[in-house]
């Protein structure tokens, strides 16, 4: 398979989860704001710092409000990590490989983009809770419908697996960044810790990454310490950051033909590392170090982990280096 | 629906004979649409419209930074080719093709047409297209033209005009391919009772075309289609052929000369390219060959495809056949090459280089088209009859300073089809061309029935193209 081809199905793949998981980021936040006693302020402005883009955000929008955070994530074209952005470079990446995926595929992602942009043009014109609330389901099942489209109608070969891939990666990701938010919002107020409200807290984040059912079987008190074990490190949840990663080590190992346990290139090698590190450690483990910390170094070492996957499959440089490189974005920190 | 009070009396009309008489060919459609609603017509056109846009059949249009995608406008009324009409042009088409490849193979070798004066040396010389780096080349089976498309029109008394060939990247089979997708689930009874001519086997003929290419002992050639990507205005088309003949798509940006051979770069390495379907323009195909600037093609390519280690569809070089004052001498090599007189006539061209022709261009603007010798899409044309003073005099500056540059045409009174116009249901008629597709494999010719039929939508406009505001209809080619 062309690097340029693996290398845009994985990214399409990234694009449509960080759009789901965008939608899934301010979402938990607006239920969190929702349930807040009267007379605690809001608060917007940890989601933009836990994005890591808040110099970026504070130039072109001062204050952090309720509608400058959610535009800025939402509809912001020139914020490359906008639900509009990533599903544009989505529909690109399609576009760009339109002979190698499904047709269904092509549609699916044309149609997602058109919505949210039709989205972005009458946004203004209608009730704008109720207009995000709405919007945001559809984004998170139209990113659900093109995963299924794409496990339906695409043949499981090279190019499948590097979609997975690159949507597990992403997704892992992005969960460890959910559950950032939810120490973010409680650091100004340590004595909130383990109130009512820190209990229904953890249920609006149980909730955003549709983890709440399948958390209240597996155990069936609100314990943040157990919420924290399911969304990390359970192996069947197909949201765990555990369950991710072990599957994006299957992925890519399908695609290499090399065992799982050995390794015979630098994104193997890197992969099967943080595999084997959450493999083993446990949520005391986590706790007694830091939840923040842990959640801080894991979105390390994952970069490194889609670092070494580029250099490994997609790197163009070797080859033409005088010639411009299929670069994308991704130069912002998440 | 009725039809009846449609009345094409002037023109040349491809559906009716007269008013209220449809052609034999056209009878079963024309009843068939007799007996619709009134909206039908335009309710399936909308959702015709709205499902091409959905699956991305789209062109772009180029604007400052990113290129705006639009549905190439689309008519439901198909244009109808009796198969008797069909039958006198493949031939016609054949000749010329054949011709034009002899002549690429002879100018870029011994230059016999030149040597022996038929057609004048500095033309070839002074013509954009005429690739100095392409002197001596011996493409594989000697085809230098494998793809071509080649607009055709009829006058108003129904005769067959050639108005140019397409012998670099001729588009516009996609939409052909897809309009006609979009009328068989709109038509489906009209399909059955008319014995349309099938197209859904270009894909097949292109592959075939383009394996023929790969060297001998190959046991299993790698075909790609080259893009300059997805910004170019036929990017659509580029990735449904590649898609449809289950080949690589590829760019500049993936390939690279490797060891003598032209190689794509893969997940596993690089592999090697043994024919390609290029959409790159000649000077953009290799910065070491021909244009330095150009960020598109591979550095090194010509050499390998000198060496005959790959195999490249259409040849460099073809482009000289595009320009209009070739065009011109297209019936002496007819002559020249084949012994033949040509089946299908050119339209009468001035070319101003010459004294005389130049000054009865001067002094008819009025009734003439002069076009641009190497302009494409519409651009650097002038409508004399449909001109102001102020432009005529502009293109006598511009000729008198660029003889070379331009030719003049009689205008001719395109051949017209019902056409849906307006917002509402209302039918007349709108001019048209048609552009057939040749594909040439050395021991065989083969002219895929129909092609793109283009209408001028704006009412009395002669200018068929897409970026002046022109359509597409589905063109069927009808079976004995």
């Amino acid at each position: 398979m062309l690097s340029r081809v693996a290398n845009s199905i994985y990214w399409l793949n990234r694009y449509i989860e960080r759009a789901e998981n965008v939608a899934r980021f301010i979402d938990v936040n607006l239920n969190l704001m929702l349930d807040l006693p009267s007379g605690v302020s809001q608060q917007w402005k940890p989601l933009v710092v836990t994005t890591g883009d808040i110099k970026f955000f504070e130039d072109r929008y001062g204050e952090a409000t309720a509608e400058n955070v959610i535009q800025f994530l939402t509809f912001d074209l020139e914020y490359p990590n906008s639900i509009l952005s990533c599903l544009r470079f989505a529909r690109e990446n399609a576009r760009s490989i339109r002979e190698i995926i499904s047709s269904e595929m092509w549609e699916e992602v044309n149609t997602f983009y058109h919505m949210v942009q039709e989205a972005a043009v009458n946004n203004g014109h209608h009730n704008v809770s109720n207009l995000f609330q709405q919007l945001f389901f559809h984004v998170k099942f139209a990113s659900h419908r093109f995963a299924g489209v794409m496990d339906a109608t695409m043949s499981h070969n090279e190019g499948w697996h590097f979609g997975q891939l690159g949507r597990l990666i992403e997704r892992a990701d992005k969960k460890a960044r959910i559950l950032d938010v939810k120490y973010y919002i409680l650091l100004p107020s340590a004595q909130l810790v383990g109130t009512p409200l820190d209990q229904i807290q953890w249920i609006a984040l149980l909730k955003s990454a549709s983890a709440y059912e399948m958390y209240r079987k597996y155990q069936h008190r609100i314990i943040p310490a157990s919420v924290a074990e399911f969304m990390i490190l359970n192996r069947e949840f197909p949201r765990s950051i555990s369950f991710c990663v072990q599957e994006a080590e299957r992925c890519l190992h399908q695609i290499t033909g090399t065992p799982v346990g050995t390794w015979c290139n630098g994104a193997e090698r890197s992969l099967g590392q943080l595999c084997a590190k959450l493999g083993y450690i446990t949520i005391q483990d986590i706790i007694d170090n830091g939840l923040h910390e842990f959640l801080d170094g894991f979105q390390k070492e994952l970069n490194a982990v889609d670092d070494q996957i580029s250099a490994t499959f997609f790197s163009l440089s070797p080859l033409v280096s005088e010639l411009p490189m299929n670069r994308q974005v991704q130069t912002l920190t998440w | 629906m009725k039809l009846e009070t449609y009345d094409p009396t002037g023109y040349y009309d491809e559906l009716f004979a007269s008013k209220g008489e449809p052609r034999a060919s056209a009878k079963p459609l024309i009843d068939w649409i007799n007996t619709l609603q009134p909206g039908d017509l335009r309710r399936s056109q909308e959702a015709a419209q709205i499902a091409l846009f959905k699956l991305g059949v789209t062109f772009n249009v180029y604007s400052d930074n990113e290129g705006i995608e639009k549905v190439f406008p689309f008519d439901i009324i198909p244009r109808i080719i009796s198969a008797q009409d069909w039958k006198a042009l493949e031939p016609g088409l054949r000749q010329r093709i054949t011709a034009l490849n002899l002549f690429l193979d002879d100018i870029y070798n011994e230059q016999r047409i030149l040597n022996d004066g038929v057609v004048p040396r500095h033309i070839i010389e002074s013509a954009p297209g005429f690739l100095k780096p392409c002197m001596g080349l011996k493409p594989p089976g000697g085809v230098w033209c494998h793809i071509t498309g080649t607009d055709l029109v009829r006058d108003r008394d129904g005769q067959w005009y050639v108005l140019e060939d397409n012998l670099r990247v001729p588009s516009g089979i996609s939409y052909v391919l897809e309009n006609r997708r979009v009328l068989k689930s709109t038509f489906p009874s009209v399909f059955q009772t008319m014995a349309v001519q099938a197209i859904d086997d270009y894909p097949s003929h292109l592959l075939e075309t383009l394996l023929s290419l790969a060297p001998d002992q190959l046991p299993n050639p790698t075909v790609a289609v080259l893009t300059p990507g997805i910004y170019n205005s036929a990017y659509y088309e580029h990735s449904f052929l590649a898609q449809q003949m289950g080949v690589e798509l590829i760019e500049g940006r993936d390939l690279v000369v490797l060891d003598g051979y032209l190689q794509m770069r893969t997940t596993k390495g690089p592999r090697r390219v043994d024919v390609v379907y290029r959409r790159l323009d000649d000077i953009f195909l290799d910065p070491t060959a021909f244009n330095p600037d150009s960020l598109l093609g591979v550095p090194g390519l010509m050499d390998v495809y000198r060496a005959g280690r790959v195999a490249l569809a259409n040849a460099p070089g073809t482009g000289v056949a595009d320009d209009k004052v070739v065009y011109a001498f297209v019936p002496e090599m007819i002559r020249y090459y084949l012994g033949e007189d040509p089946i299908l006539p050119n339209v009468p061209t001035y070319l101003c280089w010459r004294d005389k022709d130049r000054d009865h261009v001067l002094q008819n603007l009025e009734t003439l088209v002069v076009k641009s010798a190497n302009e494409a899409g519409g651009y650097g044309m002038l409508v004399g009859s449909q001109s102001t003073a102020a432009e005529r005099a502009e293109f006598a500056e511009k000729i008198q300073a660029r003889p070379r540059n331009y030719i003049a045409q009689p205008i001719l009174c395109l051949s017209q089809v019902p056409t849906l116009v307006g917002e509402g249901n209302e039918i007349a008629g709108r001019h048209v061309d048609l552009r057939p597709y040749i594909l040439h494999r050395g021991d065989e010719v083969y002219v895929h029935p129909g092609g793109l039929t283009r209408v001028a939508l704006k009412e009395g406009s002669l200018v068929v193209n897409s970026s002046q505001g022109g359509g597409a209809k589905d063109t069927w080619v009808l079976t004995d």
